[in-house]
């Protein structure tokens, strides 16, 4: 497929495929507009997660069959959004990103409160949604959508514009407050513009001019944000609290060893020392009962996933296909490396699932949903004219 | 660093400037995944060994621990809502071996009836989050105790605590001022914080404990407790207190709000008395009560059921939910809005033959008194409950001014501040009728609306705020049940207080306070009766409210069918008129026609505030009023 994908390139036009049985399921894939590699990888990510989630609910079934059910639904989502074409997708990028910018504003005006923190819309008896996790894929579109039109590297004035796209949703999901997602969702931006061809000076001034902002974020944060930070630096000083987590998860991580405990044997996370094992701290149950063979799968797995969308990002024919399939594939990357980082105690915590595994509904259909635009810019490229 | 700039896009220089990018991001994508793979060989490989021994000795568990509700006080200082120590029965469902047999065990050791073992079974099956202790049963005897206490060995998983258990020394008399706590089900599981309701068993349900349930909550505190290997604490390592609650204390008069319940006795109906310069609420109180410590412990079915059919439906918070046509009462509010819109002066007054007639109509709006009370101004018209007088002022504002005026005084809108589950009853208007009915509104209907009849629907509250409003000459005061947060003060001037009413002059508000004291006091008032031996100045406004139809779809035997067919009694009063101190509004079901008897139990109201001379016996005021009766029927 790969080989076959790289000598497409290089013919004009499209010809039909010779109806030999090798080309005659590549007809198939083609006509159902899915990339099976991709789609292999995930399913397999997808299973690999239900068998650590049954150990880590605490073998209830109950749990993992509503995970399953939202897998589906993820996965029946990538589908449908794979059919789309990236001059459809291209013409969503605006009303999108207001649609979810003024559901943000919503949600600041009547959002509904959940542990403390106001990031639900709710119509009563309907739906109850996070308008943050639309913006996930809506931000990089629209930038993507926008860049795509200019002339490329960007210049200042198109880069003040990007800031502006940028800037309003972060601030508001930041002001949620939502650390992470805001985290994320500017991520996202930002590897558009970098992908786009940002010139290296001005990157090294945004890096010079973030570490120059880091004391005004600090004054910004909320309190329980900065005792995560500090409970990062040392987890020991706040046992009970915020560091319990960091304490509990790299212990099980560590007691785990090369081979592991065994499915369902890892005394950490069974005898319930592990809050919130099966959300964000999953992967200290993959670390106590599958070791560092099971960790290395996974991390591997996850790598060759971000191979491939990127090779499919490179792939695409025109320049709004590339960007945004390279700015989804690399905030992909970034859940992972931040999930299992701060389980792993490098990095702070900063509530971000492990992308596909993690209990939990909304993360699993926006990733799916972004691997569906993935598809459907590789799928569809042919209709572009070049 | 190019500097080209050119207008020309170039899909070639663009496609290479991606591809070096994405292969960048390629190498960092693999350095940062090498970073997590070293740090996971370093746990695992060689920290294993630490690792390891930390985990084996991991026998450290973190106990959540609830925080004591705060307590409810009257505005004396009594208390309405405390925490009796008591005995719960709870379960880990995870710690369980076999769950039926420890189950029927259980009902063994406790002795309980089949009802008691079923709901026991019920209870144990509801949803909980994982390892978190369920509530089997509260409250359990000394007996139950020590037999569990022989029987320890052969039930894991199954813990008797020490818990505070809300109870509610005047329950029935404080049921729908007060509300009450109940078991957390599994709807409010999803939607609480597990953090804060760690260990928590309660919650309010209704009521204040519903409103200020975030103030009464309070802060978990955690437990740090080694535990053997079966998960048996065998000691503490380290704990972080919890917070209790707050304290709330409420502006009820405990004295006042048992007067206003042994005044209503076994009738049903409801009382607000409302403080007008503070808008605290004196008294507040929907009859027939209900117990509300038997919702906290649990109530049985068989109970539940009584209440829920008992025909005076008990359940019901009339104060704040019930819906009652107003009848007279209003007639002060819409005398105020004639006079602020120029439709009449104080002085004009009308002939009243005992009917009025809409121009160009046959048909005729009569008077309570058949032959008409001749000239009627507007105090008179206020004293006498003259209907033609406000068919004629009706017909003159139309209804949209009505609905305007009125509503700037409460009606059709939720006046409480901090009152859970507060109706907004009906100001019926043009827009509400297309919208309801998709009909026109007719002129009839205004006509109906000026006597307090028709669509018009108010609660208790409503009427009292709204003669808290009248009383203060038209500074608001939104009804609260709070004074006090903790330490927290609940201001006067709350955020969103409606605007206050004002007049062109102010002298009307005399005039219409004038009218309201011939109600009580003059020769010819409706309420004069309840005047007698008044030691201070009051004024007051009768209602009588017909009941065409019956609520309920339920079985009445004729007896009481014919009860339910009878007008509700009302009355609305302040006191004293220099500078009124209570504002109070009364609702009697099915009293019958007048209103003497609501005006009764105002006036005792208000002597209960007013007059300092020891306890008010409900007992002595209603013998007064019956042998009243007598003499009327004398007469």
């Amino acid at each position: 497929m790969a080989l076959s994908g790289l000598s497409r390139r290089w013919r004009p036009y499209p010809v039909k495929a010779p109806a030999s049985g090798m080309s005659r399921r590549r007809g198939f894939w083609e006509r159902v507009h899915l990339d099976p590699w991709l789609l292999g990888m995930l399913l397999l990510l997808l299973c690999a997660g239900l068998v650590v989630m049954y150990s880590a609910s605490g073998q209830r079934l109950d749990t993992v069959i509503s995970q399953g059910i939202r897998f589906a639904v993820a996965l029946g989502v990538m589908v449908v959004i794979a059919q789309f074409t990236p001059a459809t997708l291209i013409r969503w990028a605006l009303p999108g990103y207001l649609l979810g910018v003024a559901m943000l504003v919503a949600v600041e005006l009547v959002g509904d409160m959940g542990m403390g923190a106001q990031r639900w819309l709710v119509i009563p008896g309907v739906i109850r949604f996070q308008p943050s996790e639309l913006m996930k894929l809506a931000m990089p579109l629209m930038v993507a959508a926008f860049l795509s039109r200019r002339e490329l590297p960007p210049r200042a004035r198109d880069l003040v514009i990007c800031a502006v796209i940028v800037g309003v949703p972060v601030v508001l999901i930041a002001k949620q407050p939502d650390l992470g997602t805001s985290l994320l969702v500017g991520a996202s931006a930002v590897f558009v513009v970098l992908l786009a061809g940002l010139s290296w000076r001005i990157i090294g001034l945004l890096a010079a001019l973030a570490a120059a902002a880091m004391p005004l974020l600090w004054m910004n944060m909320h309190d329980y944000q900065r005792r995560r930070v500090l409970t990062f630096l040392d987890p020991d000083s706040d046992p009970l609290g915020a560091g319990w987590n960091i304490i509990q998860s790299t212990t099980a991580i560590g007691s785990g060893g090369v081979l592991g405990k065994g499915w369902m044997e890892g005394t950490q996370s069974q005898l319930e020392f592990l809050p919130e094992r099966h959300t964000d701290f999953i992967v200290a149950v993959l670390g106590e009962e599958f070791g560092l063979v099971g960790m290395l799968a996974f991390l591997v797995l996850y790598l060759l996933i971000v191979c491939r969308g990127l090779w499919l990002a490179a792939e695409a024919q025109d320049t709004f296909g590339r960007l945004l399939a390279g700015s989804i594939i690399l905030t992909f990357f970034i859940y992972v490396f931040v999930n299992v980082g701060m389980v792993s105690g490098i990095l702070p915590v900063v509530g971000v699932p492990l992308p596909l595994v993690s209990y939990g509904g909304t993360s699993s259909v926006t990733l799916m949903a972004g691997f569906g635009i993935l598809m459907a810019i590789h799928a569809h490229r042919r209709l572009l004219p070049r | 660093m190019r500097k080209s700039r050119h207008n020309l896009k170039s899909p070639e220089q663009e496609l290479r400037i991606f591809r070096v990018r994405a292969l960048l991001a390629l190498v960092v994508v693999f350095s940062l995944t090498g970073l997590l793979m070293g740090r996971l060989a370093y746990l695992q490989v060689v920290q294993h060994e630490v690792y390891t021994t930390r985990s084996e000795k991991n026998r450290v568990r973190v106990e959540p621990l609830p925080p004591t509700r705060g307590l409810i006080y009257d505005r004396n200082g009594d208390l309405l809502a405390e925490n009796r120590p008591t005995y719960n029965l709870t379960l880990v469902r995870e710690r369980v071996v076999d769950l039926d047999a420890t189950l029927t065990r259980l009902v063994e050791i406790l002795e309980l009836s089949p009802e008691e073992a079923e709901a026991f079974r019920v209870r144990s099956r509801q949803r909980q989050r994982p390892f978190q202790p369920a509530l089997l049963m509260s409250d359990l005897d000394e007996g139950q105790i020590a037999r569990l206490a022989v029987n320890r060995h052969l039930l894991p998983g199954v813990e008797v605590e020490a818990q505070l258990l809300r109870f509610y020394p005047d329950a029935e008399v404080m049921a729908h001022a007060l509300g009450y706590v109940g078991r957390i089900n599994a709807e409010e599981l999803e939607r609480l914080d597990p953090g804060r309701y760690a260990g928590t068993h309660f919650i309010g349900k209704t009521g204040v404990e519903r409103f200020y349930e975030d103030a009464l909550h309070g802060e978990a505190g955690l437990r740090k407790v080694e535990t053997n290997a079966r998960g048996r604490v065998l000691r503490e390592l380290g704990r972080t207190d919890p917070v209790p609650g707050k304290d709330l204390i409420l502006t009820l008069d405990k004295r006042l709000q048992h007067l206003a319940f042994e005044l209503l006795d076994d009738r049903r109906g409801a009382i607000v008395a409302i403080e007008p310069a503070t808008g605290g609420i004196l008294a507040m109180v929907s009859a027939p009560g209900y117990d509300t410590n038997q919702f906290v412990t649990g109530i049985d079915v068989a109970a539940y059921r009584g209440l829920q059919e008992d025909l005076a439906l008990p359940l019901y918070n009339r104060a704040i939910r019930g819906h009652y046509p107003p009848g007279s009462t209003i007639k002060p509010f819409l005398a105020l809005a004639g006079l602020a819109e120029g439709v009449i002066t104080p002085d004009k007054s009308i002939y009243d033959p005992g009917y009025f007639q809409l121009p160009n109509d046959d048909r005729r709006y009569r008077n309570w008194l058949r032959w008409g009370h001749g000239r009627v101004d507007m105090e008179r018209s206020i004293a006498v409950s003259n209907n033609t007088y406000y068919y004629s002022l009706a017909h003159d504002l139309g209804i949209d001014r009505i609905h305007a005026n009125m509503t700037d005084f409460g009606f059709g809108t939720r006046v409480g501040h901090d009152i859970f589950g507060e109706s907004d009853a009906l100001m019926p208007s043009r827009d509400w009728k297309r919208g309801r009915y998709n009909q026109p509104w007719y002129p009839g209907e205004t006509l109906s609306v000026g006597i307090g009849q028709g669509y018009w629907q108010l609660t208790p509250l409503q009427l009292a705020t709204a003669t808290a409003v009248l009383a203060n000459r038209g500074h608001w005061v939104r009804p609260r049940l709070a004074r006090r947060i903790g330490e927290e003060v609940v201001p006067e001037a709350l955020p969103d207080t409606p605007d206050d009413i004002e007049l062109a002059n102010e002298g009307w508000w005399d005039r219409v306070f004038s009218g309201m004291e011939k109600v009580i006091s003059g020769h010819e008032g409706t309420a004069r009766r309840t005047g007698v031996g008044l030691e201070y100045r009051m004024g007051g406004k009768s209602g009588t409210a017909q009941v065409f139809s019956l609520g309920q779809d339920q079985k009445y035997n004729a007896d009481e069918l014919a009860e339910r067919l009878r007008d509700h009694a009302l009355f609305m009063a302040f006191a004293p008129l220099e500078e009124p101190r209570i504002a109070v509004a009364v609702i009697v079901e099915n009293a019958g026609g007048g209103s003497t008897h609501a005006a009764h139990l105002a006036r005792a109201m208000t002597d209960a505030w007013l007059l300092d001379d020891g306890e008010p016996d409900a007992e002595e005021i209603r013998e007064e009023m019956e042998n009243d009766d007598e003499r009327l029927a004398g007469n």
